[in-house]
Order: C-alpha cells, then structure tokens, then sequence
C-alpha cells in the first residue's frame, strides 16, 4: 500500500519587507506554501533581526531564520539573491509577487538553476494558476520539482496568529553590483495605485487634466489612490504614467475600484478586472465599463461626484 | 573594435536587445479546448521592447557599438526582428531549435545566456515584461546567470561606461549607476520611440536574419490548461447623479469595502 507523499520538498516563504518591516501579506504566502507542499521555514531578510519578531505568532510555521545583511537594506536585486541563496536551504520558494521580489524571486531560480513561477492566484496540488495576457486568460501550469513561486497579494487568506516559533539568525553577505546614485523626490505625496485598497481613476471622460482634483478630492475622502486611463496619460502631458492603470500601466487588484470617465477599452480592464468591486461612473449607458461594473452610474461626473463625495464623508464622518 | 581617444582604449559596446512576439495588446483572447486560440489573432513586439529598443539604439548613439535584435521563436518570429531593423538596429538575430515547445524560465534563459555569451554583449536591453505572460522573469534571471548586474522597470538611461538607469522608487525615481555588462529591463519611459521610416522599412525587407541555436536543458515546468477568468454577476445600474449616495450606502452595507 502506497500513501501520497504531498510534501516532496521543502518549504520555504520569505518575508516581505516594507519601509522596513514585515508586510502583513507574508500571513497570507504561509497560507500558499500550505496549499502547495507543508508547513514553510520562514525566513525573514533583514538588517535587524527584530522584525522577525513580529511574525513569531504566525500559525503554521515550522522554524523562522532570520537573514541579516546590509543588502536588504538596498535594492539590488543580485545582493539580495545570492544573500538568501546562501542562507536558506534548498527546496520550494514562495515569495509576494511585489516589483523588487519578482526580481529577486527570478535571481534565486536563476541562482539554483531552476524555475519560477510568477503572479500566482490559484494553487491546486502542483498546479499553479496565474494571469496571462494582463488578466483577460489564466493559465495553469504543472511543476515537477523545486521552484521559486511568486504569489499575487490579497488572494490567499491570511495564516492565523496562534504559533510561537523561535527565530535563528544567520549573517549573510551578498554581492551587490548596483548603486544608488540620487532619488530625485516626489513632490505628489499621493498614495501610488498598485498599493492602495481604493483607487479612483479617471479617464478622458474628465475634460481636462484639471479635473482631476475632483477625484482627488474624493481620494482625500476614502482614502484612495489616484489613477487614470492609457486614453488620458496619452492626451495630457499633466497625467504622468506612474498613474496609468491597464497593460502598459499598472495592474492593480484593489478592493475598491471606481472608475469615472472611463469607457472601459479592453487594455484598461487588463489592468483592474481583479478588483473586488468596481463602480463606474459615466455618462453613456453603452459603455463597456459597465458590464464589469458592480455598481453602475450612468450620470455625468459633474453630477455624481459631488454627491458621492457627499455621501462618502457623511458615512465615515 | 577598439578606438582610441586621447591616449585611451574604449571598448565599443556590443549591444543586444531581446524582443518577444505576442498577441496584439487590443485582440480578444479565446480559449479553445482548454487552450488560447490565436489563429485569428494579429502577432506584434510586445510593447515594452519598444522602449528597449528606444534605449538600446540611444545607447549606440552615446557611445558608438552596435545594436542586435534578439529574439527566440519559429520562423513566424522574424516579423518583429524586421519591424525591430526598420526602426534602426543593426543586426536581427533569431535563436530557435526545432525540438523546443514551451521553454520554461529556466530552459529560455539557459538558451538566452548561451546566445548573449556568444555575441559577446556588454549590454543587455529587454522590456520589464512580455505583454503575454506578464512575468518579468527574463530580465533578472538573465543576469543572474551571466552574473551580471541588472535594473528594472528603467523609464530613462543616460550612457558612459555604465548606465545611470532611472526608475520608480516609493518616494520618487531613483538614479542607479549600472556598471557593465548588465541587462536593462525598460519600462514606458517619458520619452517617444521612434517609428520605422520608409528607408527603414525598405532595408529590413532586404535584411538577413542569422539563425542562431543553443542548448537547453528540459523544462519542469509545462503549461497544463488555459481559461477564461471567471464572468462577473451582473451588477447594478442607476441612472443619474443622485444615485451616487445610494451607491455610497451600498458600498458600505453590501459590499462592506468603506
């Protein structure tokens, strides 16, 4: 009699780290490695190990290194590979599918001469699901063997919070080949789109580029980021790209979506379809936008707006 | 290719740019038989590598060297290497092996590294991802074989005997120095790329593409099914602005997102 063997390799998550400590979707990767093979090593990259005390309480979790080293401190990604790649056993590695990690991540499997698997929002087994073609196809791929695995944020439930692991800490150095010469600051504070739970976009249907205060004003409201259309980075120079969301933008998986002057081309919904919810605010009942809108307003934005905004701070007032 | 000035040799970069044929960014996508069917679909670069190519070719301005086009695909791959001459590089380069389907990440950049080696590149340009699978994988991985340096999501370069690459950061752009050889991941930069011309279109119709090969390893991983994201319920309608406070309230009762 044969019994099935699910954890053929060993587990491994790393953190994510943010402005210097542990991003709280680290809960949710423990929750993947779960679906995917075992109980994962945790391993924490840091430049001091305390910050691995904050995720000692995570349920499921068999050990938690902690990988201390000047590279995480930085950016280059070969530092922050060949770091982890030194410090952490070999097995299956699962990381966030945030910008910096999705590089490491393709480091490490280059490092180990194996693949990665990127984006991912569906595991079953040793099958892995991701977006392909900014969303509007899944694809599901089969891995035998290790492998470095990206997992999508906000798709996984987070690990609970009654473990007590110790934390090891393991000194690491890592082979930096890049250097920060300058940041040149952001005047706009604003909350970037790819990190907010709310974002309001606005597309042509705005006017003009001055109207984008009035999604602004209601972003101040709900605490959203600001976003907008291929259509109106292209047709104002005062839009800048950063806000673009769609394919050759930014794909964004928020809970909250509100789109407001915005059609609904087929490349704008590549990059915001996963939202949770979507409210579309525009003034032609035909446009696309609405058939993937929860909540559809057929008015001008003149018109809704307002009493949106209105309504939003009486709610949370 | 050796020059010198004032007394000192400098070494011409070999440049390479990778380019990846996908579907049309605007086209439909139609799973058949648990599969993308994209017999109707028009093939084009994807996006991003015309701005590696942008950066590539401003690179060889800077400094002089030569731009290669490179991509690894069958034979219905070398439009894009032609539209890729028409815009400016100097050689189109098509790496393929009859016996490979679907390269994996480990396999395609094995092949990638092979082929970069090769040519002896200094300087490795790509898009930050392909517009099909969105990964971004190529860029990193290849570097990390070569034991390069690399910076991604690069929305603007300036050229000596590094690259001072700008990219996004949290609180701004970052400048990084990118010493070489490395691989450049571009990203839509605040600049246009330029266009093929009518000569340019006339010499890539002329153009030979040369016909590379590689080893590669086999693939752990292999594509099991395709889908169709599942289709949204309906939702609701309301007509005129008023309704906004109606679906304020709903945002908040019914879908518990305020």
């Amino acid at each position: 009699m044969y019994y099935e063997v699910k954890k053929m390799t060993n587990m491994i998550v790393i953190a994510e780290l943010s402005k210097g400590s542990i991003h709280p979707s680290t809960a949710e990767l423990v929750t993947a490695a779960h679906a995917y093979g075992g109980e994962p090593t945790l391993v924490v990259p840091c430049t001091d190990a305390s910050i691995a005390n904050s995720v000692q309480s995570l349920s499921g979790v068999s050990k938690i290194i902690a990988v201390k080293s000047d590279v995480f401190g930085g950016s280059d990604s070969s530092g922050w590979a060949s770091a982890l790649d030194s410090a952490i056993p070999s097995g299956t590695v699962l990381c966030l599918a945030t910008t910096r990690s999705k590089d490491v991540a393709a480091r490490l499997a280059a490092r180990r001469n194996i693949s990665v698997v990127q984006d991912v929002t569906g595991i079953d087994g040793t099958n892995l699901t991701s977006p392909i073609y900014s969303g509007k196809a899944n694809q599901t791929v089969s891995v035998s063997g290790e492998a470095v695995i990206t997992i999508r944020a906000n798709v996984f439930d987070s690990a609970g919070s009654d473990g007590s692991c110790d934390v090891s800490v393991v000194d690491a150095s890592g082979d930096v080949k890049t250097a920060v010469q300058e940041i040149l600051q952001r005047a706009n504070t604003r909350l970037d789109v790819s990190e907010a739970n709310i974002v309001i976009s606005g597309g042509r249907g705005m006017g003009s580029p001055a109207n984008f205060a009035h999604l602004e004003a209601v972003a101040d409201t709900i605490g959203a980021a600001v976003g907008a259309s291929r259509a109106a980075v292209d047709t104002w120079a005062e839009i800048p790209h950063s806000m673009q969301v769609g394919q050759t933008g930014k794909t964004v998986n928020p809970n909250l979506y509100i789109a407001v002057g915005i059609s609904g081309a087929i490349q704008h919904l590549a990059g915001m379809r996963s939202s949770k919810y979507i409210v579309a605010i525009n003034k032609d009942a035909d446009a696309a936008i609405f058939q993937h809108a929860d909540y559809g307003i057929v008015a001008t934005w003149e018109e809704a707006l307002p009493v949106f905004q209105e309504a939003l701070s009486g709610l949370l007032g | 290719m050796n020059r010198v000035i004032v007394g000192r040799a400098i070494q011409m970069p070999t440049i390479v740019v990778l380019v990846k044929q996908v579907p049309d960014t605007n086209a439909k996508i139609v799973v058949q038989g648990g599969r993308v069917d994209l017999s109707s679909v028009k093939m084009v670069m994807s996006p991003y590598d015309e701005f590696a190519i942008e950066t590539a070719i401003r690179h060889k301005e800077a400094t002089d060297g030569t731009v290669t086009a490179v991509t690894v695909g069958g034979p219905g791959a070398e439009k894009i290497l032609k539209d890729a001459k028409a815009i400016g590089v100097d050689n189109i380069v098509r790496v393929w092996d009859d016996s490979w389907t679907d390269l994996d990440s480990n396999a395609l950049q094995s092949v990638l590294s092979e082929t970069i080696q090769a040519l002896g590149a200094t300087v490795v340009y790509c898009g930050k991802s392909a517009a099909d699978t969105g990964a971004g994988s190529t860029g990193p991985g290849l570097a990390e074989r070569l034991g390069w340096g690399n910076a991604s999501n690069v929305i603007g370069a300036e050229f000596s005997e590094s690259v001072l690459a700008s990219m996004p950061v949290e609180t701004g752009v970052a400048k990084i120095s990118v010493p070489l050889p490395a691989v450049i991941s571009c990203d839509k930069g605040d600049f246009k790329v330029r266009k093929p011309n009518v000569k340019g279109i006339m010499m890539a119709k002329k153009a030979k593409v040369e016909l590379m090969s590689a080893s590669s390893p086999s693939s752990s991983i292999s594509v099991a099914s395709h889908s169709m994201p599942p289709a949204k319920p309906a939702g609701k309608t309301f007509e005129g602005g008023a309704s906004a406070s109606q679906v304020a309230q709903l945002l908040r009762d019914e879908a518990n997102v305020l």
